[in-house]
């Protein structure tokens, strides 16, 4: 896990679980991140595990964003995390800032 | 029984039960505190839609359940009729029966009767609002002890149709600790899935905090499932077992009624707007739906709860359970109504009553040939048969003979409409009620008795300071009596009234040309006059008439049931108005005499003796065609048929007469020869003869010869009115 990239955007990896027992760690890296730039990448090819905590920061980040009308992008997701968000439903609000909107 | 059967029956009861409610709510106004009384309204609505239901026909149990839930909380004690509610209830079963009168004719509703319901229900809605200011604070209670309030009452319009998804509808809303109790909410989502197929999921962001504020440890999210699986309910309860006590989980079986989503929906804590649309992306409600869900949402002015967090969890189970065993119950109740009673098509009871005309002709016919033949064992056998043919036409017409309380009890209505729209207090008094009558009379009197009775509150009775000034008590009052009287069944309309002014209604005859001014009438003469076709007209006298549809009308509905009808009346005190019916229209006992070679049939019940003609009556009347005849020191006109009848050749030497009553009259008919009882079939006379006076139909003996039926009331008429003349000419 870290921070690197190129001005403005930032490129954060997540490794291994996005569980409950991960995400409060995460939250606090996350927080900053969106902070202090204007793109954020989100990798999520290595995580192994997630729950419906993992989810919810994803969401929350993601809103976080939108809010402060900054980009983050979640990328590469890997197979479990896939899964999750085809078990959700929620392919099309990450993927569509529209319906983002109409949920604000 | 199939479907279009067990729809018939369903309308048939429903009549039935919305007159019932009728009867009760009048009852009620009376005594507004009877429990039973409350309860027979409640049942009969209760029952129409559960029945409704059943028929899928969502546009009366909308209506009627909205009714309901009024009824529910009278029965209750939280509402108390009065005249406002009970108007407005007997409104309501009105217009249930509206709605199940377009049932029986196979339509949808139009477009009237649905903004009546609209309507209605709005003003229903009035009392239940009200219920929810009260018992806000209550309302978790209420909820435990039964149906819950939301499904109760917010239910407008389409509440009670079913939505047209075939999927379960679960919602779940996990609660703050779950992820930290060390539960997914997605594993039981997972393993939902294993049970059948998440048609959609709608995963509810909404209450996560921003990310600033959140807690990444606590669950916010919220579950809206369209699942389409066959397990049952409690199965899919069970995969949220472990979650249940700290979860908000409500599970909708497939095709729940709209109202129930409306439910789902207010008590979500999304704003409803929102999670409308979620059941519509689960695809659990369609746009329409919800359209209309949002609408009637408005219309009962619910207010839009928003974060309103609900604890009860169990709240969809309850009324699945109730209306379980309420169905249960109704089925129990209909098997023990079954066992007392059969519902017979009248079509089939007058195939009957056909038949056993038919036998009654075939019967005499061979009681003549056995007669005929002079085989003692024969004729005795015939004798017997004739018997029991004549015991099975009793029962077989007993069969059709109904009560005409029910139809009286109508008029508790009738009146008290009336009296309102004329804001006269008029009370009615019923008598008679138990007095029987054939099944097809009953049905064609209602319509002349209602209009003697608009015209006897309308015209008759006066306004209440009318009456105090003629020294009568302010509230009128009328009277509805029924008895039976020589083979008729006679049916009063009465009022205490100012009677019918003689004087008024011979000017107005006379000036419309329906007698002349040196015409001497008799005054039942006179009332009669108002049953002429052009008396009663738009401009006719306002004490009198003045409704558009005229009393001719009502005599010549009655006349077509072979009935009579007659006016007496006191100026000042008040008027009455008589109908006389035949019992029934089909077989009757009569009297078999003869004229030269023609037999006629007299109804034996109007018989009173027969007696015979002295010579020296005969010498004093010789073929004079009526006279009159002493009867034992009383004056009895009587009538010579052979005269009337124009039959040819010469009277026998001895003849006798029988003498007829109808209406307390008394007349003789001169005839050649008494043939004794014989039951009568009655055939109508074709239209050909029906000019002809003093026929009233033809039967066939069991020759095959024809006799034909004395209309013995219009024989009689004739004489009373020949009578009534001549008295008042000699005055």
């Amino acid at each position: 896990m870290g921070r690197n990239g190129t001005a403005g955007v930032v490129y954060f990896p997540i490794e291994g679980e996005m569980t409950i027992y991960a995400v409060s760690n995460l939250r606090e890296q996350i927080i900053p991140a969106v902070a202090e730039h204007e793109e954020i990448e989100i990798d999520l090819s290595r995580v192994t595990e997630i729950d419906a905590a993992g989810v919810q920061l994803m969401v929350a980040a993601k809103l976080e964003a939108i809010l402060r009308s900054k980009t983050l992008r979640y990328v590469g997701h890997s197979k479990a995390v896939l899964d999750i968000i085809d078990l959700c439903d929620l392919g099309s609000f990450f993927g569509d800032q529209v319906v983002l909107h109409q949920n604000d | 029984m199939n479907l279009d059967e067990a729809l018939k029956t369903f309308i048939i009861e429903s009549g039935e039960l919305l007159e019932q409610m009728e009867a009760a709510l009048l009852r009620i106004e009376q005594d507004p505190d009877d429990p039973d009384i409350i309860n027979d309204i409640f049942r009969a609505a209760h029952t129409i839609k559960g029945s409704a239901g059943l028929f899928g026909l969502d546009y009366i149990v909308s209506f009627t359940h909205v009714a309901e839930s009024v009824l529910d909380r009278v029965r209750s004690g939280e509402l108390h009729i009065d005249g406002d509610l009970a108007a407005l209830l007997l409104e309501s079963a009105d217009h249930i029966g509206t709605l199940v009168g377009h049932t029986a004719k196979g339509e949808e509703p139009n477009t009237e009767s649905a903004d009546l319901s609209i309507a209605i229900m709005e003003r229903l809605g009035a009392y239940l609002g009200n219920k929810e200011k009260k018992t806000e604070g209550k309302k978790g209670e209420e909820k435990k002890a039964g149906v819950p309030a939301e499904l109760d009452h917010k239910i407008g319009k389409e509440g009670g149709s079913a939505v047209e998804s075939d999927n379960w509808h679960i919602s779940l809303r996990f609660g703050k600790d779950v992820l930290r109790n060390g539960m997914d909410p997605l594993s039981f989502i997972r393993y939902l899935a294993t049970l059948g197929r998440i048609v959609h999921i709608v995963t509810l962001i909404d209450s996560i905090p921003p990310l600033k504020e959140m807690d990444a440890e606590t669950c916010y999210l919220g579950f809206e499932i369209a699942f389409n699986s066959a397990a049952d309910k409690s199965t899919i309860e069970g995969v949220f077992e472990f979650v249940r006590d700290d979860c908000q989980i409500r599970i909708l079986p497939p095709n729940s009624k709209i109202g129930e989503y409306l439910a789902l929906i207010q008590d979500l804590p999304e704003e409803d707007m929102r999670l409308g649309e979620i059941l519509v992306l689960c695809g659990t409600l369609t746009q329409c739906e919800l359209e209309k869900m949002l609408q009637q949402q408005q219309e009962s002015g619910a207010p839009v709860k928003i974060g309103e967090a609900l604890v009860e969890q169990h709240i969809v189970q309850a009324p699945v359970v109730e209306a379980a065993l309420q169905k249960q119950k109704q089925v129990k109740e209909t098997k023990t109504s079954e066992s007392s009673l059969i519902r017979v098509d009248a079509a089939k009871l007058d195939q009957l009553i056909n038949l056993v005309g038919e036998l009654i002709i075939a019967g005499a016919g061979a009681s003549l040939a056995a007669l005929r033949s002079g085989q003692a064992d024969l004729i005795e056998s015939t004798a017997t048969l004739s018997r029991m043919v004549e015991e099975v036409r009793d029962s077989a017409l007993s069969l059709r003979m109904v009560q005409i309380g029910a139809t009286f009890n109508k008029f508790q209505r009738v009146v008290r409409d009336v009296s309102k729209e004329l804001g006269k207090d008029i009370r009615l008094e019923i008598s008679g009620a138990e007095t029987e009558l054939d099944k097809t009379v009953v049905e064609k009197i209602g319509d002349p008795l209602t209009h003697l009775v608009r015209n006897s509150m309308d015209h008759g009775i006066e306004s209440a300071e009318v009456r105090l000034a003629r020294g009568k008590p302010a509230q009128g009052t009328l009277k509805l009596n029924a008895y039976h009287d020589s083979g008729s069944i006679v049916i009063e309309v009465s009022d205490d009234g100012g009677g019918l002014n003689k004087d008024k209604i011979l000017a107005k005859a006379i000036e419309r040309g329906l007698v002349k001014p040196e015409q001497q009438l008799s005054d039942a003469e006179i009332y009669n006059l108002i049953f002429e076709a052009g008396f009663s007209t738009a401009d006719a006298v306002s004490n009198l008439s003045g409704r558009g549809v005229g009393m001719d009308v009502v005599r010549r509905n009655i006349q077509a049931l072979r009935g009579t009808v007659d006016i007496e009346s006191e100026m000042g005190k008040g008027a009455t108005m008589r109908i006389r019916l035949p019992l029934t229209l089909a077989i009757i006992d009569g009297f078999l005499v003869g004229v030269g070679n023609a037999a006629y049939v007299v109804p034996l019940d109007m018989v009173l003796e027969c007696i015979e003609m002295s010579d020296a009556e005969r010498n004093a009347t010789a073929n004079a065609e009526r006279g009159y005849l002493n009867l034992r020191g009383e004056v009895l006109p009587y009538l010579r048929l052979r005269d009337m009848f124009e039959v040819e050749g010469t009277p026998p030497r001895r003849e006798n007469v029988v003498v007829v009553q109808y209406a307390g009259q008394k007349a003789g008919l001169v005839v050649d020869k008494l043939m004794g009882e014989f039951q009568t079939v009655i055939k109508p006379l074709g239209k050909v003869f029906g000019g002809v006076r003093g026929i009233g139909g033809f039967t066939i003996l069991g020759s095959g010869e024809v006799a034909l039926i004395l209309d013995v009331q219009r024989l009689v008429h004739q004489l009373g009115n020949r009578e009534q003349k001549m008295i008042t000419a000699g005055q």
